[in-house]
Formats: structure tokens, sequence, C-alpha cells
């Protein structure tokens, strides 16, 4: 046995014994370690560069320290456990922590609608999207000339020649004056593509006028400038009215009055989300219903799955029962089917008019499934029984297989009846492997979106709410909506009802553990 | 038994650094393209660069075609990004911010406003070939004043007919029904409704009574401060989906599938639709002829016109390749009549609409077009879809008084607009 021959190793030197340990290491293997973590190092290294090259530092510095990890882990002899453990960690750190860290980062944001970018961004969209050309200014055909590196416009119009550059304003030009310039072709525009649309020639000394401005290297428009940005006192003047739009701390240029220009850009805005969910009247009534409805949802949707899995496993698995194995297939089929498909599927048939539910099982019956409030809670959960019952019933199958047949039978001699066998000694038994998977279900059709947006799409809608949700809408689902349906998009506040979430699925989690501990050690 | 434990550590290990060069790999894809711009940019001229244009499947085909032109006129490479249309407008706006956004995308001009709000397009001066296009297609893709896209084509609802099952045109919404109901078919008229509404297309019906969404001003942009579509018109508009509905002529649960199968298979004369799906009605081998849309309240029955365009990113760095490849090229007859060839929609350069009209569809699905109204692009227009559908469904299945329901429904459009 290797295990006594490692406690007592043979009598060598401490050199010799280092010499036999790193030869029973086959080169190969060796080797190929090399080659992997050269590939890593490499991958990194390009990606390190990328990161500093577009001065992503926070990127660089999780990069450096990430391959730091790896080569010190992978390279060091010992750290057996580390070495287990070093990949799961890294997949750990980029798909859990950081995700839930950038949901909650956004939650303390206004991102959103109107609110999508930096400040940077939205000051060059704004002067952008402020340039008006002036009212009834003829079109200039120009050409863009060079001299020494620097651009200037020609414009050639009744036969006159005016050319100016950002400096100097447009001025009448003689061909003495044109000599020294080089006429820039088209080719040669694309290669400057910035510096030539980014070319203001003023009409005249008098900035009121505006300036030329050429988007194509042909045709040059008349533009002024409606909004005046004052980077020393981060003020926004519009030039017609006055009117000064300064940044109070809103994420958008902001006037005395209250009037906001648009784009604004994301800001940190604390808790305002938080208290917002739980403040605004029309906000919190519909949170309040949907979170009801969300518990109620994913508790009858586990009760009702596990109660008809537990019974049909119960009832397949009597010895007495002919034709298990076909029935079994049977009742497995809705597993193989995706819940989105399943969720279209139903909903077809449950079209008030033309649906085989109503057209073939009720004769033509009308009945509004998806559509009446309380009906469409009843088709939704009807939907995730058929969908759900399976799972339960292979897990209660198997559960229920691995109980012993004595203690049955031992039971039977001591005369307890079927159900008091069951009740006292299956079921407890059956509970201790299955809870852990009933709270697992429960945490799963507590986030259960396909079913909820493939069968009614949150609806029928809930009057009166100030947010676009229906009655039969889950948390989840909400926060779907919120963040990505209409053209009104509240990252922010989504990402701060995802954080509500998952905090309340982890409450639950922990709470339900802690039982499923005591019903351990009750048996 | 050392070898092997020592063996199963390294294959983990090797697994391990495996799948860790892999997400490396991810990693360093993510970040390395955008680095390419900036190369183009600093490049010489003799390389003209290229431009990004996100497209959607149908028009890809014709797009390529374009772009190959352009290069060998420009040397500009364009590369068209297939994407989905529904996807495009979430997409531009999350990425045009990060820099990892196109120069161009195409689009409907109803996502305008939206645009503009949040600082991704940039406006296109059209100078003086702002004239060859339709009057409605500039409207449409103007926002405060600027222009901001070039359009390619427009669409609209019109009202196609089985001549099998109707001989002639309805004037009126009622003479429509009653030749509906002499066909002896299934439904004497059908248009989808679903059951969270369909107001684009009821709009028509409703805009017959005089209640359109917004005021205009003299230039024609629409008023988000003058929302009409609660005045007594609109009212009338309840009232008559209330009858309707109890009639059985408007079903919610008549949705766009349904409404177009039951069309095809020659269930009802007559089906408001638009020109998307022309080619299924063609294929079932339908005498179709396209008409007016008949009134129902007395005035012009007016649709909404949807424009669809390229737009320029706020923070393309190739704005000159950008506005050649859109004003002296996809916006000329040549290209517009390519592009109508593939979409089957009216082009918007009025040279282009011209000669496409040589189709009978084309010719009266536009003809209709010119009476109808720009769908507004002011981002106000998204609190008016929000509750405008579910308020039109619940008085047409009979669930609300209809004047108190359209009510409730035009203070709460005003609450969310004014918030």
């Amino acid at each position: 046995m290797s295990l006594t021959q490692e406690r007592k190793p043979p009598q060598l030197s401490p050199a010799a014994r280092r010499f036999a340990h790193a030869s029973s290491t086959s080169l190969g293997a060796m080797l190929a370690k090399i080659i992997m973590i050269a590939i890593v190092d490499a991958t990194a290294l390009f990606a390190l560069f990328t990161a500093i090259g577009r001065e992503a530092w926070a990127i660089a510095g999780v990069i450096a320290a990430i391959t730091a990890a790896i080569n010190l882990v992978y390279f060091k002899r010992g750290w057996l456990p580390a070495k287990y453990l070093l990949p799961g960690t890294i997949f750990l750190l980029i798909f859990q922590v950081f995700v839930i860290g950038y949901t909650g980062y956004i939650a303390f944001t206004n991102y959103g609608s109107g609110h999508n970018s930096t400040k940077e961004d939205a000051v060059m969209a704004l002067l952008q999207s402020n340039q008006e050309r002036v009212p009834d200014s003829p079109a200039y055909p120009v050409t863009v000339l060079e001299r020494d590196g620097q651009l200037s416009l020609l414009v050639t119009r009744d036969g006159t020649k005016m050319i100016g550059d950002s400096d100097d304003a447009l001025a009448p030009a003689s061909d003495a004056d044109l000599a020294g310039y080089t006429q820039l072709q088209f080719a040669d525009l694309l290669g400057r593509q910035q510096e030539v649309t980014s070319l203001r020639v003023p009409i005249s000394q008098d900035p009121a006028q505006g300036s030329l401005r050429t988007s194509d290297g042909r045709t040059a428009y008349q533009y002024v400038s409606n909004l005046v940005y004052d980077q020393a006192a981060d003020t926004m003047t519009d030039s017609k009215t006055g009117v000064v739009y300064s940044d109070t701390g809103v994420g958008a240029f902001t006037a005395g009055d209250g009037t906001q220009l648009m784009p604004g850009w994301s800001i940190n805005v604390g808790f305002e989300n938080f208290t917002r969910a739980f403040t605004d009247s029309s906000i919190r009534s519909a949170l309040a219903s949907v979170t009801v409805w969300t518990f109620a949802f994913a508790f009858l949707s586990v009760a009702t799955t596990f109660f008809l899995g537990l019974f049909l496993a119960i009832v397949f698995n009597d010895m007495r029962m002919k034709g298990k194995k076909f029935y079994r297939v049977i009742s497995i089929l809705p597993y193989a089917f995706p819940a989105f498909l399943g969720g279209l599927v139903w909903a077809g048939m449950l079209n008030r008019d033309f649906g085989f539910i109503n057209q073939v099982i009720f004769g033509g019956a009308q009945i509004p499934w998806l559509t009446d409030p309380w009906l469409a809670k009843f088709s939704v959960l009807w939907v995730n029984l058929w969908l759900g019952f399976p799972y339960m019933f292979l897990v209660c199958t198997g559960a229920l297989q691995s109980i012993p047949d004595e203690l049955a039978e031992a039971a039977k001699i001591d005369g307890a009846k079927p159900f008091q066998i069951f009740r006292l000694i299956k079921l407890p038994l059956l509970l201790v492997s299955v809870a852990p998977l009933l709270i697992s279900s429960f945490a799963f059709n507590f986030n259960n979106f396909n079913v909820i947006y493939m069968l009614t799409e949150g609806g029928p809608r809930l009057e009166n709410a100030g947010l676009n949700v229906g009655s039969t809408d889950i948390l989840i689902s909400m926060v779907y909506k919120v963040a990505f349906v209409g053209s009104q998009r509240d990252y922010g506040l989504a990402s701060a009802f995802s954080i509500i979430i998952f905090v309340l699925v982890a409450l639950i989690a922990v709470i339900s553990f802690k039982q499923t501990k005591a019903l351990e050690e009750l048996n | 038994m050392k070898v092997k434990k020592r063996s199963l550590l390294w294959g983990t290990a090797m697994t391990a650094v495996a799948a860790l060069s892999l997400t490396a790999c991810g990693t360093g894809g993510g970040t390395a393209p955008e680095t390419s711009p900036a190369t183009e940019q600093s490049s010489p001229a003799a390389d003209a660069g290229s431009l990004t244009v996100w497209v959607d499947a149908n028009r890809e085909p014709v797009l390529k075609e374009a772009a190959a032109d352009f290069k060998k006129q420009s040397g500009v490479d364009v590369k068209l990004v297939i994407k989905d249309f529904s996807k495009i407008q979430e997409d531009f706006l999350k990425q045009v911010p990060t820099g990892k956004g196109p120069d161009i995308t195409i689009g409907a001009h109803d996502w305008l406003g939206n645009l503009v709000n949040n600082g991704v397009v940039q406006p296109v001066e059209l100078g003086d070939k702002a004239a060859g296009f339709q009057d409605v297609a500039i409207n449409a893709m103007s926002y405060e004043g600027k222009t901001y896209g070039v359009p390619y084509a427009t669409e609209n609802l019109a009202l196609l007919r089985n001549k099998k099952l109707a001989d002639k045109a309805p004037a009126t919404f009622d003479e429509m029904i009653a030749q509906g109901e002499k066909a002896g078919t299934e439904f004497p008229f059908l248009v989808q409704v679903s059951e969270v509404g369909d107001p684009f297309h009821l709009y028509p019906f409703q805009t017959s009574f005089g209640a359109p969404v917004f005021g205009t001003d003299d230039k024609g942009a629409y008023n988000p401060k003058d929302l009409q579509i609660g005045n007594e018109g609109g009212q009338e508009f309840a009232k008559w989906l209330a009858e309707q509905g109890k009639a059985g002529t408007l079903k919610t649960s008549v949705d766009a599938d349904i409404a177009k199968e039951k069309f095809v298979s020659g269930d009802s004369p007559f089906l408001l639709t638009g020109p998307w799906n022309v080619d299924a009605v063609k294929k079932a081998k339908i005498d179709l002829a396209i008409d007016p849309i008949p009134s129902a309240g007395g005035k012009d029955a007016q649709p909404f016109v949807a424009v669809q365009g390229f737009f320029v990113s706020s923070k393309t760095e190739n704005l000159l390749a950008a506005t050649e490849f859109l004003t002296n090229y996809i916006g000329t007859a040549e290209v517009q009549t390519k592009l109508y060839e593939v979409g089957n929609r009216p082009p918007a350069n009025k040279q282009a609409f011209e000669a496409a009209k040589a189709d009978e569809a084309i010719a009266a699905f536009g003809a209709v077009g010119e009476n109808g109204v720009p769908m507004p692009n002011i981002p106000e227009m998204a609190a008016v879809w929000e509750f405008w559908g579910v308020a039109e469904a619940e008085i047409i299945n009979g669930k609300a008084d209809p004047v108190k329901r359209w009510k409730q429904m035009t203070a709460d459009i005003q609450k969310a607009i004014s918030k």
C-alpha cells in the first residue's frame, strides 16, 4: 500500500527524496502544465494591455490579481486545497459576486431612460443636437483645404471665393491667397473625419451669425448654437431665451423653474430607489399586491405539484397497479416540454373564443381564463401544476423506493393501518430527503418568469396601479417590466426590486433550511 | 496509487486551467473590438476606414449590395451587423454610451424622441435633399425642429378586401359590416385587437371621431402639452367601441395571427392590416383589393404612418463617411427603389415612390398613407401606449363603462406625462 510506504520512507537523503518526487511526476504532465499556464498568462497579458490601453484600471487590476493567483497556486508545491478551489472561486467571483455587486451598484443610481450615460456624453449630445441651421440660409458648396496641418474651408459661390478656418472668419480670397493650400480629396477626408466634421468656420466677426460646418466635406451649412456650455460655471445657457440651466445634482441640467434638459446623466441617488419602492403610493400598492401574489403563487405551486406528484408516486409504486411503466412514461412527458413552450401552447388553448378548452371541453362557452383576474391566477397555477408535477413525481418515486419495505412490513405486523404507515413512517422519511428540494422548488417558483410571462404576460392589468403591472405578475416579471418594457426604462428601480427579491429569497432559504435540519435531528 | 492520485490532481488542474484560459479569451475578445475604431481613426488616408451599420435580417441582402457599391465608390468598408428589429432600440440605447455601438442603425421613427432624450443620435442635415422625400417621412424623422434620420420607407394600414366576398369598397364602417354580413362568412370584418388592445390598428376609427392623441403645432409637430385623446370625439369613440364589442364585430380574442389566418382562409371579406400581410394573402390566391379605411364616426379615418429610416450615432467617429453613406447614397432614388423591391414598403424618396406605384398594392397603400398622420415620435407617447390599449380592450369586453373608463385613461396618461 502506498500510504504505508509514504509513512515509512526508505532511508534516503533529502536531496535524493526531492529527486525521487520530481521524477515521479511525468515529464509530459509537467510540460502540459507549463503550456496551459502559459496560455492563461498570454491571454491575460493581452487582456491586461487592452485594459490599460483603454485606461480601465479596475479591470486591469482584477486581471492582474487573478493571473498572479493562478500562477502562484499552480506553481507552488503543496497548497493542494487551493489548487482545487481556485477555478471555482474565480467563476463564483465572475458570475455570482460580480453580478450581485453590479446590480447593487445600479440600485443606487438613477440609470434608466434619459439618464443612461455620463455627464460628459450628455454635454456632448446636448451641444450636438442644439446646433440649429440658420433659417433660410443657403447651402454652401465647399472644398476642404489644408496648410501646415490646419484645415480650412473654401466656399465658391457665384464665382467668388471665400476662405476661412476655425480662427479666421470667412473672407474673400484671391488665387494668390490660395497658394500653399492643398485640396483634400474624399479619401483624405475620410482619414481625418473627426477633424473635418468638428471644424467650425465663423461666417463673420459677429459670433451671433453662427458658423459653417460640413458633415460630408462637400456642402456646409450655417449653424448657430442654441445652447452654450460654460465649463467653469458648469451651466448650459439657452442663447435664445437666456435661461440658465445648472447642474443641481439631480443628474440633468435644470433651470430655476425645474425644467430639465434631456439627456441627463447617471448619478448616485443613494437609497432613493428603495424609498420610492416603499413610499411612492402607486408603486407601493402595486409592490404589496405583487409580493402577496408571489408568495401565494410560489407556495401553492410547490404544494399542488408536490401533492399531485406524491399521490401519483404512491399509486404507481403500488405492487397491484398494472401498466406502471406506461403510466410513468406518460406522466413524465410534461417534464420534457420547455416551460416557455408549454406556456405559449396553453395560452392558445385557453383563448376565450378560439381556445381548445372553451371550444371543445366547455362547448363554446366564453370563459375568460386569462383575462379575469382570479381565473387568470387559477390558470397560471394550473399550467404550472401541469409543468411541475412530473418533477415531484420523479423525486417522490425515488425517495419512496429508497425506503426499505421491511419498515412497512414491520409496522403492518404491529397492526398499523395503511394510512398510518404512510403518515407516520413513510412521509417523515420521505420529507428528510425531499424537504430541501421543496425549498429549492419554492425559490425556483418564486422567480418562475417563464410561466407567467408566456401565459398571461402578467395580465390582466391592475387598475389604478401607477406601474405597468397585472394581477398575475410576480416580483421578477414586475422587475422585467420596469426595466425592459415600454420606452420609459428605469434600471435603477428595477435593480432595487431585484435586491429586495434577493434578500427575500435568501431569508426564506435560510429559515427553511434551519427547519429541515430540525427535521433531520428529529429522526 | 500515489501516481494515480497525482494524475487525478493534474487532470483537474489542467481542466481548470483550460477553462480559465477560455474565460480569459472571453474577456479579451470583449475588449478587443473597441480598439479597432481608434486604429482606423489614426490610420493613413489611403485606408478609408469602415462603417458599422445595424440592420434587420430582411433588409440585410439589399443593403449588402448597396454596401458593396458604396465601397467601390468611396473605399469605405460598410460592415453590416444583423439585429432583431425589435431589439435594436434597446441595444442602441445601451451600447452607444459605452462606445461599442454602431455608426448607423436602422430604426423606426417613433423611437426618435426617446433616442434624442437619451442623447444617442445626432441630427442629419439633408439640406436641399429633404425636398426629395415625402413630407410625412421628413416630418416623422424630425424632432424639435431638427431632422435626425434619413427615411427610407413608410408603412400604414389599409383595408384588404376579398373581391369574391365583397364586390365594392365600403364608404363607411356600417356599410362594410352590412356587406360582411351579406357575405355570410364567420366574421363580417377582421382587425387584430388582442387581450391587451391594439390602439395602432383601431386608430383610424378613433380619428374618424375626431380624436387624435395629441394636437399639432403649425409645422405639424405633435405638442405633448395638448392631449386631445380625451375630447368629446374620444368619448364618442369609446361608446362606439363598447357597441362594437357587444355586437361582436370587435373581439379581443382576435390577435394578429388569428386575424390573418381567418382572412386567408376566406372567413371574412375584410381585414384591416398593413403591407406586412399582403404576401401571405397573395400566396393564398385571394382576389385582393386594397381600399381606403372606411369611416366610423363621420370624419376621415386616418391611420398612423410609421416611417423607417437610418439614424446616426451621437458618438460615431466616422461622421463624414456616415453622412456620405446616408445622404448621398441610401437616400437616392436608385437605392430606395432597390430597398423597396426587397421590403415591399412604399419608398420615402418621392422619385422612387412614383416608380414603385407601378405595383398596385404599393400605390393603394401609399394612397391611404397620404391621408395618414405620422405616429407621434415624442417620448410622451410611451405613457399613452401604456394605458391606451388596456382601456380599449376593457371597453370592448364590456368590463367598464366606456365614457368613465376613457376619462380615467386620459387622466392616467395626463398624470404619467406630467410626472
